[in-house]
């Protein structure tokens, strides 16, 4: 009687709670988009835009100016954090809950993939359609899965190389060519070439360029890792070659993006890969070594400028958008010129409209433009699969083991393909 | 969760009701003790409600994916395509570190995929409790011991010990990440060239001493705690009777601390077994300090069932962990405070 008792209050809470937390559940796996993509596309009223953390304040403008010219389908902005990583998952969140509200969605390079495999993404044709034929074409390869694309191409990113203008008569256009020159390095006592080797995405970006540059490839056509080839050899030895020699210096392996720089702009390094911003912090920055000596030109490659890896992000509409007609159109706002040009003068943003890389005033505002334009048009992005979180493991663990000598760079590619391959095996 | 408050609130009646509250003795008392105790459900309800909800349901969702498999790519379409019923494949493929073939078996995981990384991974953070635990234990009841003492500007201390323990992992990490850094402070001090993130046993020192330097305050406190339980006559006496200092620390100090001390290592071993944060951001998980929780991060990218699955094996892992502590080094959370307050009365 006694515990009967006691035990109904707490048995009822009990129950209630797996029954209000089961209704909040739904979802869990994966949904085929295919019924959701056709439905509200000519669907029309106020969107949200999501996003990462808006820096250089040019997203609130622009939406400033379309707001005023559409009251009736206003966007709002939903800022996510500045942490990738977070973005992503935040991203998998909202669209695994079907969630209508995140109507327009800026779009890693890397993730278009996955996305779109997940059935996320609208496909961007037939009435959702957008002419791209003024962009850069390694923009909207970047956007495309399986020949459809599924996003906007928003704003684009290439390797530079950075060298000193007053120790290097010439720029490098090949790899060989730049190893050549680490003579001048030692005579002045610095370091000759860095990227970004510590374990981590940077790592894909540079063992992708090293491969790429060298005529190989990650991925074939179809997807499959395609690492066995003498031309990845070539361009992963390339790399541990440098390395062991010490023409890559052996702190290199702790450098991120930001390390990369502060030792360039000490003047403790020949050449230097690394993303546009540099060019801004290494002229204005009171520290700096190199304001008046910097020189910029593209990625060496096997006997022209190499293949660098693209980045930036794309502009996608969700399929679980009830707003479609409108999330079209914003995404056409957002690939105008002038907009583009906003994102270029504002935020520092590489435009993927080809025709402003050569816009003067632009260029005379960013003078990495027409190196810019040679990196992004000889890009490849990065392995463009589904299976990208696994396949960018699989590529840092393995690279890094190669560039510290734990492995043999056959060993490193073999081990590269065969992780690759397991991952995409999945069922 | 259910089962630790049916104890709890049956011994509320029992041990405080009759005695505290002055209940006449007689016919009501058995009426009355059956309604406080319905009563008192009541009142645990809403609690019982809200831990189900963000603990007891996350846990079983979490179990129930682990017995599903990923989604797999439909190669016709390119899209996913749900995984189905597992068994109990995630959980042999993590402990067997088996991966996915080509030709559809499975094989053994090849370097450069999470599967390849489980029992490093444990072995890692093991061997990270075990050091750090050790070295905050040392560090800690020294300090403690300092800070029991009166002295001048003694609270100052004892505030100032709180700082790193204050400060929130992330940054903490950050902070380290500076000092660690090639050209940073670590190696200009001592005028070395160690690439502290950059080699096998830099990279785990570099982690051992932040995590160190972040969580002794947390011990020490907790130690502090239960060095102020001893009354100052039991040393008085032994003193008396001609103890050492080192008979005074090792035959009184040491046994009647016992009690926090077990408490406060279990606290520790129990969060030191889920280290996530301070490896994640100063190493990215390379030179073989990845443990079980970024393993699990890595892995929800990539797959959340196996994902469900690894976090239930880690799950596991801590739980038998803290059995084992409470079973069989007698660090016992719930007597130790029926015991202070017996000894306060």
């Amino acid at each position: 009687m006694k515990t009967r008792n006691f035990l109904l209050p707490v048995a009822t809470a009990g129950i209630l709670a797996i029954t209000l937390s089961a209704c909040g559940g739904g979802g869990g796996g994966t949904t085929s988009g295919s019924d959701a993509a056709s439905q509200g596309l000519d669907g029309r009223g106020p969107i949200t835009y999501v996003q990462g953390k808006d820096n250089s304040n040019v997203v609130r403008p622009l939406i400033d100016k379309w707001n005023a010219a559409h009251p009736n389908e206003k966007v709002t902005f939903k800022e996510q954090t500045d942490q990738a990583d977070q973005q992503h998952d935040d991203l998998v969140q909202h669209f695994q809950a079907k969630d209508p509200g995140y109507d327009v969605a800026s779009v890693d390079v890397v993730w278009t993939a996955e996305f779109a495999a997940k059935g996320w993404l609208q496909p961007l044709k037939d009435k959702m359609a957008l002419d791209t034929s003024a962009m850069l074409k390694p923009t909207v390869d970047a956007a495309s899965y399986k020949g459809t694309l599924y996003a906007a191409p928003e704003s684009s990113d290439g390797g530079i190389l950075y060298y000193r203008k007053d120790l290097v008569p010439t720029p490098p256009k090949t790899w060989d060519e730049m190893m050549s020159m680490c003579s001048i390095a030692k005579t002045n006592n610095i370091g000759c070439y860095s990227g970004q080797f510590k374990k981590y995405e940077g790592l894909t970006v540079n063992a992708s360029e090293a491969i790429n540059s060298a005529g190989g490839a990650v991925l074939d056509a179809n997807g499959k890792p395609n690492l066995l080839t003498a031309e990845a050899k070539a361009g992963m030895a390339n790399l541990t070659k440098a390395y062991a020699n010490g023409d890559i210096p052996k702190e290199a392996i702790t450098f991120q993006e930001e390390e990369s720089r502060q030792a360039f702009q000490d003047g403790k390094l020949l050449f230097l890969r690394n993303w546009p911003y540099v060019y801004n912090l290494a002229t204005t920055e009171g520290s700096s070594k190199v304001k008046d000596v910097l020189g910029m030109t593209a990625l060496p490659g096997k006997d022209g400028p190499g293949a660098s890896s693209l980045g930036g992000h794309s502009a996608a509409v969700s399929v679980y958008s009830k707003n479609k007609a409108t999330a079209l159109d914003f995404l056409k706002f957002l690939t105008t010129e002038e907009t583009q040009k906003f994102f270029a003068t504002q935020g520092s943003l590489a435009p993927v409209i080809g025709t402003l890389y050569d816009d003067k005033e632009l260029v005379a505002k960013l003078p990495y433009l027409p190196v810019l334009k040679t990196s992004i048009e000889n890009a490849v992005p990065r392995p463009v699969t589904p299976f990208y979180p696994a396949v960018t493991k699989a590529i840092q663990e393995n690279a890094y083991s190669a560039i510290k000598g734990e492995k043999t760079v056959d060993a490193a590619l073999s081990d590269m393909q065969k992780s690759i391959e397991s991952a995409s095996a999945g069922q | 969760m259910a089962t630790e408050v049916g104890p709890t609130s049956v011994k509320a009646p029992a041990s405080g009701g009759a005695p505290i509250h002055h209940a006449p003795k007689g016919v009501g008392e058995d009426n009355r003790i059956a309604t406080q105790g319905r009563w008192a459900a009541w009142l645990l309800a809403p609690t019982i409600l809200a831990l189900s909800v963000v603990i007891v349901y996350p846990i079983i969702t979490a179990i129930v994916m682990s017995f599903q498999k990923d989604a797999g790519l439909d190669p016709a379409t390119g899209l996913f395509v749900e995984g189905g019923p597992a068994g109990f494949s995630n959980y042999y493929n993590w402990i067997f570190q088996q991966c996915p073939a080509p030709d559809g078996g499975t094989v053994d995981c090849p370097p450069g995929t999470l599967g390849a990384q489980f029992w490093s991974a444990t072995g890692t953070t093991f061997f990270f409790t075990i050091v750090t635990v050790g070295l905050e234990t040392v560090l800690g009841f020294w300090m403690a011991v300092i800070m029991a003492r009166a002295f001048k500007g003694r609270s100052l201390v004892r505030a100032a010990v709180l700082v790193p323990w204050a400060i929130p992992t992330a940054v903490t990490a950050k902070l380290w990440l500076f000092i660690f850094a090639f050209e940073g402070i670590g190696n200009k001090l001592f005028n070395t060239t160690v690439l502290w993130t950059g080699s096998e046993w830099p990279a785990r020192w570099a982690v051992i001493i932040a995590d160190v330097w972040k969580t002794t305050p947390f011990m020490a406190l907790l130690i502090l705690a239960g060095l102020q339980m001893i009354p100052a006559e039991v040393y008085e006496a032994a003193k008396v009777d001609g103890a050492s200092a080192w008979q005074r620390f090792r035959m009184i100090t040491l046994p009647l601390v016992k009690p926090a001390l077990m408490v406060a290592i279990l606290f520790r071993t129990l969060d030191a077994l889920r280290m996530f944060d301070l490896p994640y951001i100063l190493t990215g998980g390379a030179n073989n300090t990845t443990t079980l929780s970024i393993l699990v991060i890595n892995q929800i990218r990539q797959g959340f069932n196996a994902a469900a699955a690894l976090s239930t094996i880690t799950f596991i892992i801590i739980f038998l962990v803290a059995f084992i502590f409470v079973r069989f080094l007698g660090a016992n959370v719930v007597e130790q405070q029926t015991g202070a307050g017996k000894g306060k009365k």
